[in-house]
């Protein structure tokens, strides 16, 4: 169990002050100056020790991403934060931007100084309207104190940080499609290569950060890469705040070492499952992209990218979502393949005509009102979708139903046979 | 210029304005958004500039929407083509392309909050509103009801977020309490309505309960 003194987020739940002086008494901008005088090679090495994987969802090494960025450029370079936070079961961000906004802020400071930006642009999801105010007011307040700006801290050096609210798609967590909309366009995703750290905001060589991977990172630097990696395990270093939804006792957020067994991160912090562990169905484990996982591999699995990738999921955002058994899994599914027509950006067919068939398909099972046989055609239509799109969102319209039928494939063949067995009309056939 | 007539959800007709000119406060914020951008790049403030439209239509008429030519103004304003500006105005969804009632309702039904009784919620404001579908006004131009896709507070779910602020851990009982607070004029605090301290578990945290931190300046 992680002990408080090794907690990031010491203001997690919002007890003390978010603004500059509880920011300053919890140790942030504590000399950060010296933490910049390190050096640009040495801030990267160092993240590159600690072995921090991004923590919006794909788990790519930090400190490797930000040595992409060029070393010289004749062209401005920006740091762009995703805080477009949209993940179903995903609300960890929220509590960072409006509990410890400065955490934020001064990482957005040590990595756009790492990777040699002039400026930060936090894009934050329209609806963090509250949170996009406390954040607004820290990123006022360290400017007024000399924090970011011209000589931030001190060092010399300038920068900037740019708050920009977003309208509401989800499709702008994904990073081209974000800097496509704070360009001022749709958030169509864009063809990769070229990547954003060569063509990024503005054409320029831009870095796209999770919120959370930037507001460890000066505690990292501070404490050390053998302290982060001395928490978690072996290429699954540190700590993670996982956010614990659906059928527990007490939902919440909690900041905990990664690689925790999912049984006792319930247990311990969300009051457990609603009708005890044994009343458990199935276990969401990283935002709703991520396949289910049943009880059977809830009952050992640790939480961690590759504990969870070895079970066919996934430890994405980290937001467990917990179903008990008196949960309709197939609608539970079926919503969110609604959620993913809702928010395709309809620029590729596979996911654009995908999404709303898979939604309609699934609305039908969730009846029973189908054919045993469509569930393989269901299947195979999930593999046309998945890898044939430009951004990620086919493939997490794809794989929660796909989580669905690997493990509750009889649930769903008893639905049809009950359907049936009612004698109502025959279904329509899923080339509908 | 004549005036255009568009039709709403159910059909019902509803009127776009002739014109549309900033007001002061709204110069003022735009003024203060396009600087954050770089110089040449004030496309970058479309989206803001169509929330100080919405924000200067509340102020006018009590209804926070974008009308087209409200559409056109910030084009006018960010040197656009008006297309630009009209698909950006129709791909993000926070924005109203048709009047809303005083009170926007946004019922999140997102698996995390229906897993938490996000139906019961729903089915409360349809009660209390007598709103029937998604999109609707009530009679009275009170409630406008909306089912929003994923809030990203969902260890707080169910969510009813009203105009910009949300509600958490709601549920039919809450429902009815906070929409006849909205109709007797009062704003009650968003947050937790079961009482609880932001995320942490109902009860209190039970981490970060050993920190001491130094004294606050």
């Amino acid at each position: 169990m992680l002990a408080d003194k090794d907690r990031i987020f010491t203001n997690l739940y919002g007890l003390h002050d978010p603004f500059l002086s509880g920011a300053r008494a919890r140790g942030d901008w504590d000399n950060t100056k010296a933490l910049l005088e390190r050096g640009r090679d040495a801030i990267i090495q160092e993240m590159k020790d600690s072995g921090l994987r991004g923590r919006g969802g794909a788990g790519f090494p930090t400190g490797l991403k930000w040595s992409f960025m060029p070393k010289q450029s004749d062209r401005p370079c920006y740091l762009v934060v995703n805080a477009d936070e949209s993940e179903p079961g995903t609300c960890k961000d929220r509590d960072i931007i409006r509990h410890d906004p400065h955490k934020l802020i001064e990482g957005c400071l040590v990595a756009g100084f790492a990777m040699g930006a002039c400026a930060a642009f936090i894009y934050i999801r329209g609806e963090f309207y509250n949170e996009s105010r406390v954040l607004q007011a820290a990123i006022d307040e360290a400017y007024e104190a000399g924090l970011i700006g011209r000589n931030a801290c001190g060092s010399g050096y300038d920068f900037d940080v740019v708050l920009h609210r977003g309208a509401g798609a989800y499709i702008c967590g994904e990073e081209t499609a974000l800097i496509e909309s704070l360009e001022g366009k749709k958030g169509m995703p864009r063809m990769k290569p070229p990547f954003p750290a060569g063509v990024g905001l503005y054409g320029c060589p831009s870095t796209v950060n999770n919120v959370e991977s930037i507001a460890v990172s000066p505690t990292i630097l501070r404490r050390g890469a053998a302290w982060f990696t001395s928490l978690g395990r072996q290429n699954n270093t540190g700590q993670k705040v996982f956010c614990i939804s659906g059928h527990v006792n007490k939902p919440c957020n909690v900041e905990e070492e990664l690689g925790i067994p999912l049984k006792e991160l319930i247990e311990k912090y969300a009051g457990g499952v609603r009708g005890g562990w044994d009343n458990l169905l199935a276990v969401i484990p990283g935002g709703s992209s991520v396949p289910l996982i049943p009880k059977s591999v809830c009952d050992e699995v640790l939480m961690d990218f590759d504990s969870l990738r070895a079970v066919r999921s996934g430890l994405g955002t980290a937001a467990v979502i917990v179903m008990d058994k008196s949960t309709d899994l197939i609608k539970a599914i079926a919503r969110l393949s609604k959620f993913y027509m809702h928010e395709s950006c309809g620029q590729c067919t596979p996911c654009r005509e995908g999404t709303g068939w898979m939604w309609r398909v699934m609305t039908r099972m969730v009846e029973g009102r189908a054919e045993p046989s469509e569930i393989d055609t269901l299947e195979q239509v999930t593999r046309q979708v998945e890898g044939h799109t430009i951004c990620a969102l086919g493939d997490a319209a794809a794989w929660p139903i796909q989580g669905l039928i690997r493990h509750f494939r009889p649930v769903m063949e008893e639905r049809i046979a009950a359907y049936k067995a009612r004698g109502t009309a025959q279904p329509r056939l899923a080339a509908e | 210029m004549d005036v255009v007539t568009n039709v709403g959800e159910r059909g019902e007709p509803f009127e776009q304005p002739a014109s549309f000119a900033f007001d002061a406060e709204s110069e003022a914020e735009l003024a203060k958004i396009i600087a954050k951008y770089p110089v040449g790049r004030q496309a970058s403030a479309v989206i803001p500039a169509l929330y100080v439209v919405q924000r200067q239509m509340k102020r006018q008429t009590g209804s926070a929407w974008v009308p087209v030519k409200g559409m056109d103004a910030v084009a006018a304003k960010l040197g656009m083509a008006p297309i630009r500006v009209y698909e950006v105005c129709t791909f993000y969804f926070m924005f109203n392309t048709k009047p809303v009632g005083k009170y926007h309702l946004q019922v999140c039904t997102t698996t995390p909050c229906w897993l938490r009784g996000s139906d019961e919620v729903t089915e409360a404001c349809r009660k209390e509103t007598g709103i029937q579908g998604w999109g609707e006004t009530s009679a009275d131009g009170m409630f406008t009801m909306t089912e929003v896709e994923c809030l990203g507070a969902c260890v707080n779910a169910p969510i009813l977020q009203v105009d910009d602020d949300f509600y958490e851990d709601m549920d039919a009982q809450k429902v009815q309490d906070l929409l006849a607070a909205l109709r007797r004029g009062e704003r009650p605090k968003p947050g937790s309505m079961a009482g609880r301290q932001a995320s942490a578990p109902a009860g209190g945290p039970t981490t970060l309960t050993t920190l001491r931190f130094a004294p606050e300046k």
